[in-house]
C-alpha cells in the first residue's frame, strides 16, 4: 500500500502535538509495511539534513519537501512577520505576501507533487495541507482522507474564528472520501460547526511510545523543599494558561511550598508574566520557554503534577507524555485525552476551585499521587500507535476497496 | 435432607458529599450530599426502596402467610436503618412486620458496616453494642448470630465473637480454605469451644445473586425446577444450603423485567415440594446440627470477587493511608464528650468509603464503578482527606 501523506512538521522540527502524532503514525504505519511519501512545507532556515536522517531511521518513508514559508500553528499575522523579515532582507522569492495565498499557492505544488508520485491513497493532517490534497486528489483521483488534529474552533478559543482558515477547513472536510477526528469531542465539533453527519468520520484516538519517556524521576533539582506544577504547551488563549494562573493563586494561598512551572510559548507571553505579577505570585512562577527533546522529558520527570487545563483540547498528547514519564496529571474534561484516560483527575477548564482542589491534593497527600502516577503509568502503556496504525490501515482498505461510483 | 438458609445483606452508608479543600473550616455536614444528585443518599434510599425493598419485603411477607415453614433471616446495617427512618419510614414498617412474623432471624453486625475489627478491638466492639442496641429498640430482638462487614472472617474474629457469648458466625464457603470438604455442613472455628461456623454456599447463592439475568451464562435463563434440581442434589451429602447474598439482588441488582421476583416467589413452593427439603434461619441450624470437623482460616476471607479478600477496601496506598488515619485519632475522639464528634467518626468508619477509593479494576468500568458515586477513585479519596482534615480541626477545638 503507498501512501502520498501531507503534513506541517516532523520531529525533531516540531512545536506541538501535530508533529508528534504525525511521526507516531507515519513509523507505526512503515513498520506495518505501508509506504509512505510525507510530503512538508520547508522551512527555508532549516539546512540540517534532518530529513535524511528520518529516513533512515524509517526506511518506507521517503520525504518530500516543498519550499513554503509555512509552520505549523501559523496564524496570518506571523506569517505576515516572517514574509516581511524575508522580503526586507531582498531575499528573492516565489512565496506569497498572505497566508492563505501561501497555502493556496502550495497546494498547486502540491498538485505536481501528487502526479510524479505513485500512491493508493491520500491522507492529510489539518487544514493547512487541506487544499493540496484536495489538489492532489484532482490529479490522481484516489481516496482522499482528512485527518483532523484540531479545528478552527479548538485554535481560536471559541473567538474570532479565521474566517478564511474555516472556509479552508470546511471545504477539505467536505470534498473528504473519509476523516479521521483524534476524539469523540473533534467529531462532535465536526457534525456541529462543519455541516457533517458524521458517516464518513472515523474516531481514532492518539497514542505514545512509552519507551520515549522511560526512565526514573528526577527529584535532584534545585527545588528540594517544593512540590513542582507544570504547565507545558503553547501560551495561547484554548490551552488555558490564564486559568492555570488563577488556580496556582488559590493553591498558594494554602500551601506556599508550590513552584508553577510554565513551559511553552505563544501569542500570551507577556499577559501570562503580567498576570502572575498582578495575582503577587511572580515568585512562585517560572518561565522555561518552549522545551523540546531532553529537556522536554526532563521537565516532565521534575515535576509533581502536570496540569493540562485546556479550554478546548481536541487530544492532548501531552498528558499522555507525562504520564508515561510518571507524573500524574490533572486534565481538562474539555480534553479529546479525557475519554480515554481512566488513571487521572479531570476537570472543568474554568472551575479553579476545583482545579486548585486537586492541585492541593496531589501535592499534599503523596498516596494519590503514587496512585495515580503508577495506574496512569500503567494505563498509558496501552495506547499504541501500531494499534492507532491497524485502525488506519482498515479504513485505507475500506476505501480502497469501496465500489467505483 | 437439606436445611435451606437465607440470610440477606441490608446496608447503605452514608455517602460524603464532593467536599473541596476550600470548605474544610467552613462545612461539617459531610453527610449532607445533595451535590451527589440522584447518587445521594437521600436518593439512592428513595431508589433503593422503590426498586427492591418495598416490593421484596411485600413477596416475602406474603410467601411467610402462603408457608408458614418458610424461614428467613437478615443483616441490616445500622447506617441503613437510620436512613430508613429518615428517608423511608415505611421501609422500615415493613420490615418490622416481617420480623413480627417469627420466622425472620436477625443477625448481629457492626453499627457502621466497618473494617474495625482489624483496626481496633475496643470500636469493634463497641459498634456491636451499638447495633445491638439499636435492634433491640426497632425491632425488640435479640441477635445471636454474627456477621462481619462483607463477610470477612479469620480464626481470631471466632474466638473474640464467640466470648462476647455468640452462638454462630458467618463466612465464605471458598474451596481454597475448604479442601475437599463441602460448604453444607456446619464447623468449629480453630480456637474455639462452641460457637458454631455456617458457610455461604457462594455457588448456589451467586446462580441468583450475579448470575441470574446474564444472558451470556449457560445456564441462562435460570428457572426454579432447574434451581430445586441443584438444590436437591444436596441431598445426602450436606445439612444445609447457605444462600448468603446481598438483599439489593433482588430488584437493584437482578431487575425486575429479569423475572428475579418470579423467581422468589415460587422458590420456596418448589423447593418444599421435595418432602425432605426445609428451611431453617441460622439459629435453628445451630440448634439441629452438630459440627463436623474444624476449619482453621488464619488468612483474613471474604466474600468479594476472586480474590476473596480485602484487597478492594485496603488494596491500595490511598486506602491504607485513609484507613490508618481514621483510625489513629480514636484515642482523641472517644475522650471527647462530643456525641455529634463520635456518630461522625463512626460513619467515616464505614467500609464503603474505602471501597470506592478501589482503583483496582477502575479501567473496566464494571460493578465497582457502577455504584460509586465519585466520578473516579481518586475524587473519593480527595473529598474524604479534606472532610478528615476538616474532622481534625473540629477534634482539636473540643
Amino acid at each position: 500500500m503507498k501512501v502520498l501523506m501531507f503534513g506541517w512538521e516532523f520531529p525533531p522540527f516540531n512545536s506541538g502535538g501535530l508533529g508528534t502524532a504525525c511521526y507516531g503514525i507515519t513509523k507505526a504505519l512503515s513498520e506495518k509495511g505501508v509506504e509512505i511519501n510525507f510530503v512538508l512545507p520547508r522551512d527555508y532556515k532549516i539546512d540540517e539534513d534532518f530529513l535524511n536522517v528520518i529516513s533512515t531511521r524509517l526506511p518506507k518513508i521517503k520525504i518530500k519537501e516543498i519550499d513554503s514559508l509555512l509552520v505549523s500553528y501559523m496564524t496570518s499575522e506571523n506569517y505576515r512577520r516572517r514574509f516581511l523579515e524575508l522580503t526586507e532582507g531582498n531575499i528573492e522569492c516565489n512565496y506569497c505576501d498572505n497566508l492563505i495565498e501561501e497555502v493556496h499557492r502550495y497546494s498547486k505544488v502540491a498538485a505536481e507533487v501528487a502526479a510524479e508520485i505513485d500512491h493508493d491513497i491520500i491522507h492529510v493532517h489539518d487544514w493547512m495541507t487541506f487544499p493540496a490534497g484536495i489538489e492532489a486528489q484532482k490529479v490522481s483521483r484516489k481516496p482522499f482522507i482528512a485527518h483532523v488534529h484540531s479545528t478552527e474552533y479548538d485554535r481560536s478559543g471559541g473567538h474570532g474564528l479565521n474566517p478564511y482558515v474555516y472556509k479552508i477547513e470546511k471545504d477539505g472536510i467536505n470534498y473528504a472520501d473519509n476523516i479521521i477526528a483524534v476524539s469523540n469531542l473533534t467529531k462532535n465539533k465536526i457534525t456541529n460547526g462543519y455541516d457533517e453527519n458524521g458517516d464518513k468520520i472515523e474516531v481514532v484516538h492518539n497514542a505514545i511510545n512509552v519507551s520515549d519517556f522511560a526512565g526514573g524521576k528526577n527529584h535532584s533539582h534545585n527545588f528540594k523543599n517544593y512540590k513542582i506544577v507544570l504547565f507545558l504547551g503553547r501560551l495561547t488563549l484554548h490551552k488555558g494558561p490564564d486559568y492555570f494562573l488563577n488556580a496556582a493563586k488559590k493553591v498558594l494561598e494554602k500551601n506556599e511550598e508550590v513552584l508553577f512551572i510554565i513551559s511553552g510559548s505563544g501569542d500570551m507571553d507577556y499577559q501570562i508574566i503580567e498576570q502572575a505579577a498582578n495575582l503577587g505570585i511572580s515568585d512562585k512562577v517560572l518561565f522555561t520557554g518552549f522545551l523540546r527533546g531532553k529537556q522536554l522529558r526532563q521537565i516532565y520527570k521534575m515535576a509533581d503534577l502536570y496540569v493540562m487545563p485546556s479550554v478546548s483540547e481536541p487530544f492532548g498528547i501531552t498528558s499522555l507524555e507525562s504520564l508515561a514519564s510518571g507524573t500524574p496529571v490533572i486534565i481538562s474534561k474539555q480534553s479529546g485525552a479525557s475519554e480515554i484516560l481512566n488513571h487521572c483527575l479531570k476537570v472543568d477548564f474554568w472551575d479553579t476551585d476545583e482545579m486548585a482542589n486537586k492541585i492541593l491534593a496531589v501535592v499534599n497527600h503523596e498516596e494519590l499521587k503514587t496512585c495515580l502516577s503508577d495506574n496512569g503509568q500503567n494505563e498509558v502503556s496501552n495506547f499504541k500507535w501500531s494499534s492507532v496504525a491497524d485502525k488506519i490501515i482498515k479504513i485505507y482498505n475500506k476505501l480502497i476497496n469501496r465500489p467505483l461510483v | 435432607m437439606p436445611s435451606i438458609c437465607f440470610y440477606f445483606q441490608v446496608h447503605q452508608p452514608y455517602r460524603i458529599k464532593r467536599y473541596s479543600v476550600f470548605d474544610i473550616g467552613n462545612d461539617h455536614d459531610y453527610f449532607k450530599d445533595e451535590n451527589l444528585n440522584e447518587k445521594g443518599n437521600k436518593a439512592v434510599m428513595e431508589k433503593v426502596s422503590r426498586k427492591c425493598y418495598l416490593p421484596t419485603n411485600k413477596i416475602l411477607l406474603d410467601l411467610i402467610h402462603k408457608h408458614p415453614e418458610f424461614k428467613i433471616s437478615y443483616s441490616f446495617s445500622g447506617t441503613a436503618l437510620e436512613q430508613m427512618e429518615n428517608f423511608a419510614p415505611e421501609v422500615l414498617e415493613s420490615f418490622q412486620k416481617l420480623i413480627k412474623t417469627g420466622n425472620v432471624e436477625v443477625l448481629s453486625e457492626t453499627y457502621y458496616h466497618s473494617l474495625a475489627f482489624f483496626y481496633s478491638d475496643e470500636e469493634f466492639i463497641e459498634q456491636i453494642k451499638l447495633h445491638k442496641k439499636k435492634i433491640k429498640e426497632l425491632f425488640d430482638y435479640e441477635p445471636k448470630v454474627f456477621r462481619n462487614t462483607e463477610l470477612s472472617y479469620n480464626n481470631e474474629l471466632a474466638t473474640i465473637i464467640e466470648r462476647l457469648g455468640y452462638d454462630g458466625i458467618l463466612a465464605e464457603g471458598w474451596e481454597h480454605y475448604l479442601g475437599y470438604r463441602s460448604p453444607n455442613f456446619l464447623y468449629r472455628p480453630k480456637g474455639t469451644q462452641k460457637i458454631k461456623l455456617l458457610l455461604k454456599n457462594y455457588k448456589l447463592s451467586d446462580d441468583i445473586a450475579f448470575r441470574f439475568s446474564n444472558k451470556q451464562w449457560k445456564e441462562h435463563p435460570l428457572y426454579v425446577p432447574k434451581f430445586c434440581n441443584w438444590l436437591n442434589s444436596v441431598n445426602g451429602n450436606g445439612n444445609t444450603v447457605n444462600l448468603f447474598m446481598d438483599y439489593e439482588t433482588f430488584g437493584e441488582h437482578q431487575w425486575e423485567d429479569s423475572g428475579i421476583f418470579d423467581f422468589l416467589y415460587s422458590l420456596p413452593e418448589e423447593i418444599l415440594k421435595h418432602p425432605d427439603n426445609n428451611f431453617k434461619t441460622p439459629s435453628e441450624l445451630i440448634s439441629t446440627y452438630q459440627t463436623v470437623g474444624e476449619l482453621d482460616i488464619h488468612n483474613t476471607l471474604t466474600w468479594a470477587d476472586a480474590e476473596r479478600d480485602l484487597s478492594a477496601w485496603t488494596g491500595n496506598s490511598m486506602q491504607k493511608s485513609s484507613l490508618r488515619k481514621i483510625y489513629e485519632i480514636e484515642e482523641d475522639v472517644i475522650n471527647s464528650a462530643d456525641e455529634k464528634l463520635k456518630a461522625d467518626w463512626r460513619k467515616l468508619q464505614t467500609s464503603d468509603h474505602f471501597y470506592y477509593m478501589c482503583t483496582k479494576w477502575f479501567s473496566d468500568g464494571d460493578v465497582h464503578k457502577y455504584f460509586s458515586p465519585y466520578e473516579s477513585p481518586y475524587e473519593a479519596f480527595i473529598s474524604y482527606m479534606n472532610i478528615l482534615n476538616d474532622f481534625r480541626l473540629r477534634l482539636k477545638s473540643s
